[in-house]
């Protein structure tokens, strides 16, 4: 006999332990199978591109550690970046290299949040987020050194760095690579080759290198798949072309494989960051740029390696003191595109996961 | 080293009917007619040499007396990119083809364009509000906002 | 008190008012043992797994943080009691109550020490069996009754869940009932001149993890799945009612590692320490176990669960059944080592061909 069936609507989100933050998911649920899925959008919607429009460059600043607010540093220096392009602003050495080694620290922590909660999210207790979060409060504590902030460091300006680094930092930069690596080891240790991992996120929520570079993914999810692209490599901007480093990619594009490139790009980031400190020369770290200042009329677009992917500013002037128009174009947000495809046919377990292993930030989505 | 794809290479490359569309080359990027806007992202994304198949941003400015669309494409297999440009002097209902059925990656970049400048795509599978609620009075990134709109 | 406990079972019957008595004595010993137990078991859960997770636990009140579960308990009686409005309000109010009752039942059938237990059954494990299905009614009840989809999603995972898992926990009893040659659970524990874990370790190893999925343990913990459906069947629970469950899961917790001492590891029987001590030694030791599993380990998928039950665990609970039968039939000399080696070198054999057969990762179903 035929059991008369029919599917149900589950509301994920926006208050939901494994959404990261207040993202919503109306899921159409057949049994445990997702048959369709809509993402919602907009409930951390602040308008800051509207914002900026009002704001004098400088004033701008500080809103772009509210984007992804667990990478507060790339933000800064993919905006000052831009303006500085547009401007014509010159940064001195030593102030790209601190620059550098705060991006890198900044991607670190992304990283061991990202691969902490995505274990959360597959049913760990807190395990693997708690030994992670150790080693990201060390960071915190060097970020906390340089610029007296834990979270939202607004660490960077426009013709350099606000502050130069206190001595002693670079003996507690020193002692962090140190360890580091041996803590890398123990996560290897407990979590790459355990079976029930294996189980819930090798060959789920597959995405194609077709699929991810036709939805734009980027960062990790694209290098996932499979795709050698890193704009560290490609479209070398600071001084990364001064270093030597791999861009770890995946071979499947499944969840596994967004958690190995992650995993393998601490250790890059270790490698880039030991060179920078190595190389770091003396001198200035801030050009004197006039509080308000205008830059001529023209747009650019600058683009960093962010920790979620590409990060860009398309930075339109009029040539007043104030942007004409700042687009954001948001990794987290463009990484969602392809949300759908990967959900649809999987159990909802899966569901939790795949979205975990995106690594998005609510911040950076709605924006 | 991303290179920028000469725009005078791209209007030789693109055929006859496709190339009369080009309206202006500017330094930042190759300003061409709206109607004609999927024709030509289709070309480039396959024609061998640009191999544009990679959408990485679309951004929407309002200009005040029209309102231009930047489409920023990459190669990913031969490493350069290229920006497409369409301005629409329609204010009172912009309309622009959508370019969702090439790209998925401009499915939700479109419908933020949508929500926040209020530019039609045509052509989109799905095309409401993304950010801000439905209902929500005018749109925010344009320039008259806020002054009785 | 204790000592009343403790008397023979034909100088009990002698006392005044007799049997009435020693059920009134040992029921209420049973249920003041069992809730205080509870108390000192969750701060050991918490503090155990803030060892495990780097950090200190509950420290703040009284000693080591012992009062902590006291604080709680006053916390979660002083709450509101909100019922959902469209819930089934009669099924609401009673499932709390019939999944608590079973598990307090269960241990009326343990020994502390030789003869002292509420009712020397002569069937005590098919009481035990039979008594602690009913607790997942309770939980299917109030899963259903609540009136939210989380909770519905949970109820019938509890429900496939359980069900497979009776099957081998079971059978794996069956094998130490074969060895004893008795249903009584004090039979069982005298049986044990050296512990059935040594003659049955396959028998242990599926009865452990069977039983795990039966208080829904991680990595069975499909019901709670707190990154996946919230809370789970709990949901809309609140104040008392909510403190009933929450009891109920650690009750269930403590109750299977009594089974656990009682059936594999030799029950109260020890050198030197009185027996009662024995036991709770013991109990304590499994339930650490549980903790270290917990703290360890991601969660299962619902069908892996269900793979894993039905053709994992049931086959080699058969084959051990069939194994430790056809020892007793054709060579009931055996010495302990040798049955012992031969049971467990079938566990290594069952799970080396098994693991041949593991395939990570899942596949979508066709939407």
């Amino acid at each position: 006999m035929a059991v008369k069936t029919e599917p149900l609507f589950l509301n994920l989100g926006p208050v939901h332990p494994s959404t990261h933050g207040v993202f919503r998911m109306r899921a159409l649920v057949d049994g445990e199978v997702i048959t369709d899925i809509e993402p919602v959008f907009g409930y951390l919607h602040r308008g800051i591109e509207k914002l900026a429009e009002s704001k004098s460059y400088r004033q701008f600043l500080p809103l772009t550690d509210r984007l992804d607010y667990v990478s507060s540093m790339n933000n800064n220096m993919a905006y000052v970046m831009a303006v500085e392009k547009l401007a014509g602003i010159e940064v001195p050495q030593r102030a790209e290299y601190i620059r550098v080694i705060m991006a890198e620290l900044q991607r670190i922590i992304a990283h061991l949040l990202a691969i902490g909660s995505f274990f959360n999210d597959m049913g760990t207790f807190f395990t693997p987020f708690f030994y992670m979060f150790i080693q990201k409060e060390k960071i915190t504590d060097l970020f906390e050194m340089v610029c007296g902030q834990r979270l939202l460091y607004n660490y960077m300006r426009f013709g350099g760095v606000s502050h130069d680094l206190p001595p002693e930092f670079i003996p507690a930069l020193t002692r962090f690579l140190d360890e580091m690596p041996a803590e890398i080891k123990k996560y290897e240790r407990l979590l790459a080759e355990n079976e029930i991992v294996l189980a819930r996120s090798k060959n789920v929520g597959v995405l194609t290198r077709e699929m991810a570079v036709n939805a734009s993914a980027a960062g990790p999810v694209l290098r996932a798949s499979g795709v050698d692209w890193d704009i560290r490599k490609v479209d070398p901007y600071s001084i990364y072309d001064r270093f030597d480093f791999d861009v770890p990619t995946g071979a499947n594009g499944d969840c596994y494989d967004r958690y190995r490139v992650r995993v393998e790009e601490l250790t890059q980031s270790l490698n880039i960051i030991r060179q920078a400190v190595n190389g770091l020369p003396k001198g200035k770290v801030l050009n004197p740029v006039p509080l308000r200042f205008r830059p001529p009329a023209g747009e650019v677009y600058s683009h960093i390696e962010g920790n979620k992917g590409e990060l860009g500013f398309h930075v339109i002037s009029d040539g007043s003191d104030k942007p004409y128009r700042i687009h954001v174009r948001a990794p987290s947000f463009i990484n969602l595109t392809a949300l759908k495809n990967m959900l649809i046919g999987w159990k909802l377990a899966d569901a939790i996961i795949i979205f975990g292993s995106i690594d998005i930030c609510l911040g950076e989505v709605d924006r | 080293m991303t290179v920028q794809l000469e725009y005078n290479r791209i209007v030789e490359a693109l055929p006859q009917n496709l190339a009369s569309s080009v309206i202006a080359i500017e330094d930042h990027g190759l300003i061409i007619q709206p109607e004609r806007l999927t024709d030509i992202a289709a070309f480039l994304k396959v024609e061998p040499g640009m191999e544009l198949d990679y959408l990485c941003s679309i951004t929407g400015v309002d200009c005040i007396n029209y309102f231009e669309i930047d489409y920023l494409l990459y190669s990913i297999k031969l490493n350069h990119r290229c920006t497409l440009k369409v301005r629409l002097a329609d204010k009172s209902e912009p309309a622009v083809p959508s370019l969702a059925g090439l790209w998925l990656g401009a499915e939700l970049q479109e419908r933020e364009i949508f929500d926040l400048l209020g530019i039609n795509f045509s052509g989109h599978p799905d095309m409401k509000r993304i950010f801000l609620w439905e209902g929500f009075p005018g749109h925010p990134l344009r320039k008259d906002y806020g002054h009785g709109c | 008190m204790v000592e009343l406990l403790l008397l023979p079972a034909s100088i009990r019957s002698e006392l005044p008012f007799g049997y009435w008595l020693h059920l009134l004595i040992f029921g209420l010993g049973i249920i003041t043992l069992l809730l205080t137990s509870v108390i000192i078991f969750i701060w050991l859960e918490r503090r155990l797994v803030g060892r495990f997770q780097l950090r200190h636990g509950p420290n703040r009140a009284g000693p080591f943080g012992l009062l902590q579960s006291v604080a709680d308990v006053i916390k979660i009686l002083t709450k509101e009691d909100i019922i959902p409005s469209r819930a089934d309000k009669l099924v609401f109010w009673m499932a709390p109550v019939i999944a608590f009752t079973p598990v307090v039942l269960m241990l009326g059938v343990v020994p502390v020490a030789d003869g002292a237990l509420l009712a020397d059954l002569n069937i005590g494990i098919l009481f035990v069996v039979a008594i602690s299905s009913v607790t997942s009614l309770g939980v299917f009840m109030a899963g259903w009754s609540s009136y939210n989809k989380y909770s519905l999603l949970s109820a019938m995972r509890t429900v496939a869940q359980l069900v497979s898992y009776e099957m081998p926990l079971i059978l794996s009893m069956v094998g130490v009932v074969i060895l004893t040659g008795s249903l009584s659970l004090n039979e069982m524990v005298k049986a044990q001149s050296i512990p059935f874990i040594l003659l049955q370790p396959a028998g242990f190893f599926i009865f452990f993890t069977a039983s795990l999925a039966e208080i829904n343990r991680t990595p069975f913990d499909l019901l709670e799945a707190d990154s996946e459906l919230v809370a789970g069947y709990n949901i809309e629970y609140s104040g008392m009612k909510f403190a009933t469950f929450y009891l109920t899961e650690y009750c269930e917790a403590i109750v299977l590692s009594t089974l656990t001492a009682t059936l594999f590891l030799g029950g109260w029987q020890g050198p030197w320490l009185p027996p009662m001590i024995w036991l709770l030694l013991k109990i304590g030791l499994v339930f650490c176990v549980i903790v270290w599993i917990r703290a360890t380990l991601p969660r299962l998928r619902i069908d892996q669960v269900m793979n894993f039950a039905w053709k994992f665990l049931l086959p080699l609970a058969i084959l051990n059944l069939l194994l430790t039968s056809l020892s007793v039939i054709f060579w009931p000399t055996a010495p302990a080592w040798a049955s012992g080696l031969i049971n467990l070198s079938m566990l290594a054999v069952f799970i080396l061909v098994y693991s041949k057969f593991f395939k990570p990762g899942g596949k979508t179903v066709a939407v």
